[in-house]
């Protein structure tokens, strides 16, 4: 099918949808939605619907990003603005429906605000100006909590593939390259490397069968943002991987996601199935001589499948090990063909720089970090959630103005940003910007971008411990420096913890973080002594207090450790006699 | 218990084939096997080893290095409980208890009825919702030790159990 007539069934099919004679009622179904019990409302609703005989229009939507009001359900009635209800239960659902949609009142006890171009519906705030949508410059997420992900045409009507189609029709594949370059686009997954850059590598590397691998594995604890794109969007992420293909002459796309996440899983298929049928991936995509394949790869749970060489070990169906590099994935990467790794975030960037230019994209954020950081903000926050903003935003406006600030007025203490790798930050990091650069330099990394608070109930003794715990249970097993080194670490932290430390357990830690920094073949082991560094430069109080005075400042060290008792579990034992 | 055995076999050939993703693998094949029968049986190893071509031990090799492959049948019902840093700074360790405690558990593991298989979870994916129980796959955010008997309780009520 032609672009053009993809794209005027697909707007028709949407002013019908969102002006039609039905009500349209929206509900956030992302993870954040789920866990606040998205479907046990959804199922009520439906039900009551049906007993009532209301014809209503029910689309599944994403993530909005204000992740404490889920569950956020939403009506839109024909001719006024969208009508906001959160946090809403299964007994809440009567009410709504009687009094909005049998009655034709106005439901205010459990209205939230309004979005909409037709004004509020009685008097009610705009969502959008609410900080936490306010201070928001979505663009990965920009149709995250908008649109369903289950329908392409919703995706199309919305300026979907758009992007790629621009790109095979007006660029060349360099100056794809180009654009991606010039927009100072940097991978999201932690390393901070020019997404340009890296997709230059590929170009080069024989054909005809050259690999773009999208990495969803995600185990990072604090961070769901891969996930909140794939179940809001996952047509953003097929066009930024088709995108990418093109510009890097790569075969196919391969989609890599945690066994287990079945949200991201199904949607993310789904989508892949109807870009299929209309063209948009496949062969001679848009008319073009351009032919991209795109499939789905699970990887058993392990975090070390994050790592690009990990990965390809486990996309090829083996234990998730890195490999050695040299030979780099550009030259030998899955399956021995020439591989190119992207996390999610970086390639769903993709479609709106090709369609709005690399100009309008570096004009976002500061210095050396262009676009927007996409921030999973957890913990002791009043308002979590899945926040996209401008690099350049100080932490302090993040955990203030988007998350309303500290729970309960107590004090901030720390922040963990980055990931289990990352590091902790103290309570005078207020003013570190989200810049990739400048917060390497304060200690910590921007990472992935789970940030987690913790308020002065918090122990960053008992908070480490179960960072260490987390890193070794982790630890691939195949290079010991990283294999014993996490093991000794997390009995030297335990022993801290339990006020029953020994001489000289602060230095030992030091020496052996040494030692995992030196020899450590990947990330995971360079990088595993970073939260015990950055908690004894920041918290070195906390730490003294139970080695010296043998007390727990805030008593979480005095409460059971409950922690998995295996790194990779030796099953030998428990396998089923027969 | 041939009967059985040629049964179980059958079952797990069929996840083999059933498939669907183009790209077939050691892995993809153990987590088909896993998600249709619960369970990684010992002659599933011998099964994927003979339609990948390979060893047993290179695929046992796989099965072991990932801890959601479990060589025992599962319980009837399913509880995980994330015990990442979000969730523990928002009170896991008194949900584990609670679950431990409810269940007469000690850590991971199957109820001695057999009704109830406990794991831990490194992150359930939903931190803005932190503490977070997954039952059954579907998941409970916001939660606490006492929202923990009623939940659990319900598994063995019998209209529950069919489901």
């Amino acid at each position: 099918m032609k672009y053009e007539e993809i794209t005027s069934q697909a707007t028709a099919e949407w002013a019908d949808m969102t002006g039609g004679r039905v009500p349209l009622i929206r509900i956030g179904t992302a993870m954040c939605g789920h866990a606040a019990g998205a479907f046990r409302v959804l199922k009520v609703l439906q039900k009551y619907l049906d007993s009532k005989g209301l014809e209503a229009n029910i689309q599944e939507v994403g993530c909005l990003g204000l992740c404490y009001a889920e569950p956020l359900l939403d009506i839109k009635k024909p001719g006024k603005s969208r009508l906001f209800f959160n946090n809403v239960t299964p007994e809440e659902i009567e009410y709504i429906v009687d009094e909005y949609l049998i009655h034709d009142g106005y439901p205010k006890e459990k209205v939230f605000g309004y979005i909409g171009e037709e004004g509020p519906v009685n008097g009610e705030d705009s969502l959008e100006s609410m900080p936490g949508l306010k201070l928001q410059n979505r663009i990965a997420l920009r149709n995250a909590g908008h649109i369903s992900p289950h329908d392409i045409n919703q995706y199309i009507a919305n300026g979907g593939y758009a992007g790629l189609y621009k790109a095979l029709t007006d660029l060349s594949p360099s100056e794809v390259i180009d654009e991606v370059k010039n927009s100072g686009l940097r991978g999201r997954g932690g390393a901070a490397f020019p997404t340009g850059v890296k997709w230059s590598f590929l170009v080069g590397s024989p054909g005809p069968t050259k690999y773009i691998l999208c990495n969803c594995e995600e185990g990072d604890p604090g961070a769901y943002n891969d996930k909140g794109i794939l179940e809001s969007d996952p047509h953003t992420l097929l066009e930024g991987l088709a995108i990418a293909g093109y510009a890097t002459g790569a075969s196919n796309g391969i989609v890599f996601i945690r066994h287990g996440h079945d949200g991201p899983i199904e949607r993310t298929e789904k989508a892949i199935e109807q870009a299929y049928a209309l063209g948009l991936i496949g062969n001679n995509i848009l008319g073009t001589d351009f032919n991209f394949d795109i499939e789905v790869a699970l990887t058993g749970e392990s975090y070390v499948a994050g790592e690009e060489t990990a990965l390809m070990e486990a996309v090829e169906g083996k234990r998730a090990m890195p490999r050695f590099r040299p030979p780099f994935p550009a030259a030998f990467g899955v399956w021995g063909k020439p591989s190119n790794i992207n996390n999610v975030k970086s390639l769903s960037y993709a479609p709106e720089i090709i369609s709005k230019g690399a100009d309008w994209f570096s004009s976002i954020g500061v210095n050396q970090s262009t676009g927007t950081a996409i921030v999973c903000l957890s913990g002791d926050v009043n308002r979590p959630g899945l926040y996209e903003v401008p690099m350049g935003l100080t932490l302090g406006e993040v955990i203030d103005d988007l998350g309303g600030g500290v729970i309960d007025n107590r004090q901030l203490k720390l922040l963990q940003t980055g990931g289990p790798l990352g590091g902790v930050l103290g309570p005078d990091s207020k003013d570190i910007h989200i810049d990739f650069d400048e917060m390497r330099s304060a200690g910590a990394i921007f990472g992935s971008g789970g940030i987690i608070v913790g308020s002065d109930r918090v122990c960053a003794v008992d908070l480490t411990r179960v960072l260490v715990a987390f890193c070794q249970f982790e630890s691939c097993g195949k290079c010991f420096p990283c294999r014993l080194g996490m093991e000794h670490l997390l009995e030297i932290v335990e022993r801290i913890s339990d006020c029953a430390s020994k001489p000289g357990d602060m230095d030992l830690m030091k020496s052996i973080g040494g030692t995992m920094e030196a020899g450590s073949l990947c990330g995971h082991g360079q990088l595993g002594f970073g939260p015990i560094r950055s908690a004894i430069t920041h918290f070195e109080e906390d730490f003294r207090l139970h080695i010296e005075e043998n007390r727990c400042p805030t008593g979480s060290c005095d409460r059971p450790k409950i922690v998995p008792k295996n790194t990779r579990p030796y099953a030998t034992d428990h396998i089923a006699g027969e | 218990m041939t009967t059985d055995k040629d049964n179980l076999r059958t079952r797990i050939q069929q996840a083999i084939q059933a498939q669907k993703r183009p790209t077939i693998t050691v892995l993809s094949s153990l987590l088909a096997i896993q998600d249709s029968i619960g369970y990684i049986p010992e002659i599933a190893i011998e099964e994927v080893a003979v339609h990948s071509n390979t060893s047993i031990n290179s695929v046992f090799g796989v099965a072991s290095f990932y801890p959601n492959f479990r060589f025992t049948p599962p319980g009837e019902h399913s509880v995980e409980v994330c015990w990442g840093p979000t969730c523990h700074l928002k009170g896991a360790t008194e949900i584990l208890e609670s679950v431990l405690e409810k269940l007469g558990l000690d850590s991971e593991g199957d109820t001695d009825d057999g009704k109830v298989s406990f794991r831990f979870n490194t992150c359930l994916g939903a931190c803005s919702q932190a503490p977070v129980i997954s039952v059954n796959h579907e998941l409970y955010g916001n939660a606490n030790p006492n929202i923990v008997p009623n939940l659990l309780g319900s598994l063995y009520e019998k209209e529950n159990l069919h489901q």
